[in-house]
């Protein structure tokens, strides 16, 4: 029987020829990402080396990255005193891959560590984040964990007791039609999966539509498998992949691609069609309830949210000021637009699209976490209602519970902002 | 023996358990105070003193899912609380046995609020049901940790055994 792809990456990462499904390994890890949530790592870190008379000192500084990105800038003085907690660690420790608040370098962790050519194909990536599954986009099997299990694997450079799983295989041929885009794809994938029907499982992605997306649209798609409970998505690596890396990445060394055999095992395979598409949308308060925008159009809105490290890449933002060029968002409604890096924020400049959003009304706010998790910026009043196109709408997410946050591809978004209720982007005109 | 003290539906997020905008703080011994934050009854509860340790919440499928963030496991730790659960999101459980939060799957778990229930190491038993419901236990390498004593003292084992 052949290998999937995550079975290829962990058996290189052990040293052993191959692994089964079902198998405990303990791979050695490529990259370790933390955003400010490396304050904690570090309180478990030490307290991992307390008492033992060793001079507490991380693996590899080299890789490790660290991105602060939730709560730029700090919103209290507590967040402000764990990012300089993180900054003196990062000196004393001489992690090299961290990025400050700083326009020439910030951004949200799973941008920056793309677009920086930290990730690489066949890489074991681990990150306390959830939505460390989109570095799968690269061909990197890349997962979240907790802030103690990641001290653990600074300190060791492993990470520990990974049991090898199992993978579901997700094909997807044809093409996709006009305004309908790669969250169209993943949100209808999670509506049929149902928000645990991945658990514990990776999510493969192949296919024609696939090989013909975009890095920007697979990330997009491999981010919103935990959403589906997935441990991680997965993209082949292909040319794109290549051509990512040595173009917008900048990698000069070798790459090497691991792929999948062809008669690797899967536990399923589902396929779609992606001809057959619409524009989805993910009602409150689970990231599973998906219906079809025409179920839910004409739902009012009070804010509209562009940008996260789902749909806050160039591609996202060009869509959306295409649609707002010369219009004007309703009165009712304010748009807040958060680029997803600082460079592509001042790519975004350079091509004209935040200016295009600023003179249709929208706030463009610094590249950041921004809204999507309630923190600082953008929170709902009682009763009020956001379409946003990034990636959770549990109750409370955008910092209160009584409100509702409903989730779509950065075309609806630019179309509802217009009419002030959602809208399809293939109704307007 | 524990009494049920709440029992919650399928799909319990990180934000329900530890809404985001307290993810600042960040330190176990902190951040017991935020469990539950937006549910005012069992957040008051819990901080009133009102519910005893080792009390049981009952959940049903996907309980943990959404964010890694940590807090979700160290404020449920820090009352000491046991959750039966039909299953886990896989990071929250991952985080739960690395803190040694006590976090039960039970598939079939029947049980309301006031209900009596014991564990044992393969069944949890409604003793005002009379009924009992199988465990599906850890597999071995998560219990070994369990066994350590959490992961900081596993890791800090295995980092002495490289030295």
């Amino acid at each position: 029987m052949g290998q999937t792809i995550v079975q290829k990456i962990l058996a290189k990462a052990t040293g052993r020829p191959s692994v089964e499904i079902g198998d405990v390994v303990e791979p050695n890890v490529n990259l370790a990402m933390s955003h400010e949530n490396a304050a904690l790592v570090i309180n478990q870190f030490l307290e991992i080396y307390k008492g033992i008379g060793l001079a507490p000192k991380v693996w590899d500084p080299s890789k490790i990255a660290i991105i602060f990105d939730h709560r730029v800038p700090a919103e209290s003085s507590k967040t402000a005193t764990n990012q300089k907690k993180v900054r003196n660690f990062v000196a004393e420790q001489n992690i090299t891959k961290f990025h400050d608040i700083r326009g020439d370098e910030m951004g949200i962790c799973h941008q920056i560590l793309p677009e920086s050519g930290y990730v690489r194909p066949g890489y074991v990536v681990v990150g306390t984040d959830s939505h460390t599954t989109s570095h799968g986009a690269l061909g990197a099997f890349s997962f979240g964990i907790g802030a103690t299990e990641m001290a653990s694997v600074w300190t060791l450079g492993t990470i520990l007791n990974v049991q090898v799983p199992q993978t579901i295989k997700v094909v997807v041929n044809g093409t996709f039609n006009q305004f309908v885009l790669p969250k169209d794809l993943i949100l209808y994938l999670i509506g049929q999966l149902t928000a645990e029907g991945a658990n514990f499982r990776v999510i493969e992605f192949h296919g024609e539509a696939i090989r013909n997306m975009s890095t920007s649209g697979r990330l997009t798609i491999c981010n919103m498998t935990v959403e589906a409970g997935a441990t991680s998505g997965i993209v082949p690596p292909d040319e794109e992949t290549i051509n990512y890396l040595r173009n917008t990445a900048g990698v000069t060394d070798e790459i090497e691609l691991i792929n999948p055999d062809s008669d690797a095992e899967y536990e399923k395979i589902i396929e779609i069609n992606a001809s057959d598409l619409v524009p989805q949308i993910a009602c409150p308060h689970t990231v599973d309830n998906v219906k079809p925008v025409e179920n839910v159009a004409g739902v009012k809105i009070n804010q509209i949210v562009v940008g996260s490290c789902t749909n806050g890449r160039l591609d996202d933002l060009e869509i959306a000021a295409k649609i707002l060029k010369n219009k004007k968002i309703d009165k009712n409604v304010r748009m807040l637009v958060f680029p997803a890096s600082g460079r592509i924020y001042k790519e975004a400049m350079k091509a004209g699209y935040l200016l295009d959003l600023m003179e249709a009304g929208a706030v463009i706010v610094n590249p950041g976490c921004g809204p999507c998790l309630g923190v600082h910026q953008g929170a709902l009043g009682d009763g009020e209602v956001a379409l946003s196109t990034t990636n959770r709408n549990f109750k409370g997410r955008m910092g209160n519970p009584n409100s509702e946050v409903y989730l779509s591809s950065p075309a609806v978004a630019a179309a509802s902002a217009i009419t002030g209720f959602i809208t399809d982007p293939r109704e307007l005109n | 023996m524990a009494k049920v003290v709440y029992k919650f539906g399928d799909d319990i997020s990180t934000d329900i358990i530890y809404p985001g905008r307290f993810m600042a703080t960040v330190l176990p011994t902190e951040t017991p105070q935020y469990a539950f934050a937006d549910n005012k009854d069992l957040n008051s509860m819990l901080v009133n003193g009102q519910i005893p340790k080792g009390s049981i919440i009952i959940a049903g499928k996907n309980f943990g899912c959404g964010s890694s963030r940590e807090q979700a496991v160290s404020t449920i730790k820090g009352h000491e609380l046991i959750i039966i659960a039909k299953n886990f999101a896989r990071i929250f459980l991952q985080n739960s046995v690395n803190l040694g939060l006590n976090t039960i799957t039970c598939p079939d778990i029947e049980a309301d609020v006031d209900d009596e229930i014991e564990i044992t190491e393969n069944k949890v038993i409604n003793k005002t049901k009379g009924k009992e419901f199988d465990i599906i236990p850890h597999p071995p390498a998560r219990q070994a940790i369990i066994d350590a004593g959490g992961l900081i003292n596993y890791t800090r084992k295995k980092l002495l055994e490289k030295v």
